[in-house]
C-alpha cells in the first residue's frame, strides 16, 4: 500500500492493519513523509527513529501527535515557553505511556500557546501555527499545532489539552473533531499544569470514531493523579446514534448576541439536521453561562500563578542570575522566560488570590462555578444533550486580536461553562462560512463520553464534511 | 482599577521584574481585565458553597507502601546548576 493509506480514517487504518492489508512499518514510514511537509509551524519535534516502539494494543500501530505540554522523556517538552526551551523530561506523562502501550506511538509533538494560554496560538514562543485553511489566519488555541497538523494530514491524530477551550476551539477553527472529556477521566500526571481544576487531555481526530477509539484508550484512575476517577463505563466503539426523540437543548446565553451570522447560520442549519433525523430542539435556560467567562478568568490565573511559581531557574529550564541574589535571580528569570500573556495572567491570579482580594474575586468565582452546574444539572433533566456553535466567530486573521487581550477572551465565551462544570463536550466540523470552518458543540452530563460521541456521529454522517481542502498535498 | 503601586506589589509577589514601562501597560490591561470580571459582584451568592473542583470527590490516599522515587542524577539532569550532590542557587538577599 502506498503513502495514499494515510488519507484513511485511524479506524479504517486499524482495521487494514488488523487483517494485514498495511504493515505498521509501511504505516509509520508514511507518516514519518508526512508529518516532513510541515509548512505550519505545527510540529515542534518529529521522531528521527526509523522504527517505532508500540505495544500490540487495539490502536494498531497509528503514531500519534502529542502537544507540546505532554512530559515524553528524552523529549523536548516545553510548553510553548521560552523558559523550558530544550527541556527534557525524566518521565512520560501517564495518558502517553498509555497510548503507546495500547498501539498509538509518539511521532511528533506539537506547538501551543505558552502554557496553554490563548486562543490562537499566537503566544507560542517558537511562532505561531498557521491554519492549512488559510496560512493568514490562526488554528485557534490553545492545541492548534494539534488541530492545525491533524487537518492537513501531517499526523493522522493528535493529543490536546482544554482548560477553557482549548481542544474544542482550535478543532472548529481547523475543521476537525475535538473531545473535551469529563473532568479527571484521563490522568493529568506528566500534564505541564496551566489551571489544574480545569485542564483535562482529550483527543483532536478527522471523524468522530477516531476520536472515541483514542478516547478509550486514554481513562482511567491513575494513582500518580489524585484528581483521576475510574469511567464508570466502558467507551464504547462509536456508532451513529438514533436521534429519534433525542432531546438537545439550545441555550439563549450562548447562541445569540456575539455570535457572527455566517456561524449561527451553520448552527442553525445543523439543528434542522437534527430534527430532520428525529431529535427535539428546544431552548435551553443557563442563566449563569454570560457570567462563566469572568469566574473562569479569575480561577484560571490564580491556580496558574500558584503552578507556575515552580518554573524559578533552580531545578530545570532557564535561568538568568543578574547577580543581585536569590530573588534577583528569580525575578530576572521569570521576566525573560514568560511571555506577555502568561504574565499577564500571573499577575492577575496573584491579585485574585492575594491578601484583602481573594473573597472578592477567587471566593466569588468559585461560587458563581457552582451556580454554572447547578444550571447544568437542571438542564440535563430536561435535555440528553446541549448544543452551541463551538466559536463565535471563524478563524481570526493573524494579529487581529493581539492587543486587546479582552477580545481574545472573548473567543471562548461557547466553551468555558462546560469547562467550568467538568463536563464532556465534542466539537465536530460544522461546514464552511466564507470559506472556513465551524464548530458545532454537543455537551453533556459528567461521563456521557458514549452519548455525546454517538449524537456526534449521527450529524456527522449527515453533515458530510470535506476537510480536504486543509490536507497539504 | 489597579494604579502603579499595585502592579508593583504585585509583581514582587508573584516574582516577576517588570520594566517601567511594562507597569503602565500592566496597570491598564488589568484594570480593564477586572472591570469585566466584576460583572460577578452583581450576583446574589448568598448561601452558594464554592466549587474547588468540578467533579465532587473526596480525599484520595495511595496506598502507604515505598516505591522507587526520580534518581539523584535523573532529579539533577536539567539542572541550571549543581555540584552533583543538589542545586546549586545564588546567595538569599538582595545579592552584592
Amino acid at each position: 500500500m502506498s503513502t495514499d493509506s494515510t488519507k484513511l480514517s485511524v479506524t479504517e487504518t486499524v482495521a487494514a492493519v488488523a487483517s494485514g492489508l498495511l504493515s505498521k512499518a509501511e504505516l509509520h514510514a508514511a507518516w514519518l513523509d508526512r508529518a516532513g511537509l510541515d509548512d505550519l509551524n505545527a510540529l515542534s519535534w518529529v521522531s528521527d527513529s526509523p522504527e517505532l516502539v508500540h505495544g500490540d494494543g487495539p490502536l494498531g500501530g497509528v503514531p500519534l501527535g502529542v502537544k507540546d505540554l505532554f512530559c515524553t522523556e528524552g523529549v523536548p517538552s516545553q510548553s510553548g515557553s521560552k523558559i523550558l526551551e530544550g527541556y527534557l523530561p525524566p518521565y512520560t506523562a501517564t495518558v502517553v505511556e498509555a497510548l503507546a502501550q495500547a498501539g498509538a506511538p509518539l511521532i511528533a509533538k506539537t506547538h501551543q500557546d505558552e502554557f496553554a494560554m490563548g486562543s490562537s496560538n499566537e503566544n507560542c514562543a517558537f511562532g505561531p501555527v498557521l491554519n492549512p485553511w488559510d496560512r493568514g489566519r490562526v488554528p485557534g488555541g490553545s492545541s492548534g499545532g494539534s488541530a492545525a497538523a491533524v487537518a492537513a494530514g501531517l499526523v493522522p491524530w493528535a493529543l490536546g489539552t482544554d482548560t477553557g477551550g482549548s481542544i474544542r476551539q482550535p478543532a472548529a477553527l481547523c475543521g476537525v473533531v475535538g473531545l473535551k472529556p469529563t473532568y479527571g477521566s484521563v490522568s493529568r500526571y506528566g500534564m505541564i499544569a496551566f489551571a489544574s481544576s480545569l485542564d483535562q487531555a482529550g483527543p483532536i481526530t478527522r471523524t468522530v470514531a477516531d476520536a472515541g477509539l483514542l478516547y478509550s484508550q486514554m481513562t482511567g484512575k491513575d494513582p500518580r493523579d489524585a484528581t483521576s476517577v475510574e469511567h464508570p463505563d466502558s467507551v464504547e466503539p462509536v456508532v451513529p446514534m438514533d436521534l429519534t426523540g433525542v432531546r438537545l437543548g439550545v441555550p439563549e446565553e450562548l447562541t445569540g448576541e456575539g455570535v457572527e451570522p455566517g456561524v449561527r447560520e451553520a448552527f442553525e442549519a445543523t439543528l434542522d439536521l437534527a430534527r430532520s433525523l428525529g431529535a427535539t430542539v428546544a431552548p435551553c435556560p443557563l442563566p449563569h453561562a454570560p457570567h462563566a467567562l469572568s469566574a473562569y478568568y479569575l480561577i484560571a490565573p490564580a491556580e496558574c500563578s500558584s503552578n507556575l511559581a515552580r518554573l524559578d531557574g533552580v531545578r530545570f529550564g532557564l535561568r538568568v542570575d543578574p547577580d543581585e541574589g536569590l530573588d534577583g535571580m528569580y525575578g530576572a528569570t521569570r521576566a525573560a522566560g514568560f511571555g506577555p500573556e502568561v504574565r499577564r495572567r500571573i499577575m492577575l491570579g496573584t491579585y485574585a488570590l492575594s491578601s484583602g482580594y481573594y473573597d472578592a474575586y477567587y471566593g466569588r468565582a468559585q461560587r458563581v462555578r457552582t451556580l454554572i452546574s447547578q444550571d447544568f444539572d437542571s438542564a440535563f433533566e430536561d435535555f440528553d444533550a446541549i448544543v452551541t456553535p463551538t466559536s463565535p466567530s471563524v478563524a481570526f486573521e493573524l494579529g487581529s486580536k493581539t492587543a486587546d487581550p479582552l477580545s481574545m477572551y472573548l473567543s471562548d465565551f461557547c466553551t468555558v461553562p462546560m469547562s467550568l462544570a467538568g463536563i464532556p463536550a465534542i466539537s465536530i466540523p460544522n461546514g464552511l462560512s466564507d470559506g472556513l470552518p465551524v464548530g458545532f458543540q454537543i455537551a453533556g452530563p459528567a461521563f456521557s463520553e458514549n452519548r455525546i460521541l454517538g449524537i456526534a456521529a449521527a450529524l456527522e454522517d449527515g453533515l458530510k464534511f470535506d476537510g480536504s481542502p486543509a490536507w497539504i498535498a | 482599577m489597579i494604579d502603579r503601586s499595585e502592579v508593583l506589589h504585585i509583581a514582587k509577589l508573584a516574582r516577576l521584574s517588570i520594566s517601567d514601562e511594562e507597569v503602565d501597560v500592566l496597570a491598564a490591561e488589568l484594570s480593564g481585565i477586572l472591570d469585566h470580571v466584576e460583572m460577578i459582584s452583581k450576583l446574589n451568592l448568598a448561601g452558594v458553597e464554592p466549587s474547588a473542583h468540578s467533579v465532587a470527590q473526596t480525599g484520595w490516599l495511595r496506598p502507604d507502601v515505598p516505591h522507587q522515587s526520580l534518581a539523584r542524577e535523573k532529579a539533577l539532569d536539567q539542572a541550571p546548576a549543581t555540584d552533583g550532590e543538589g542545586f546549586e542557587v545564588p546567595p538569599p538577599g538582595s545579592g552584592t
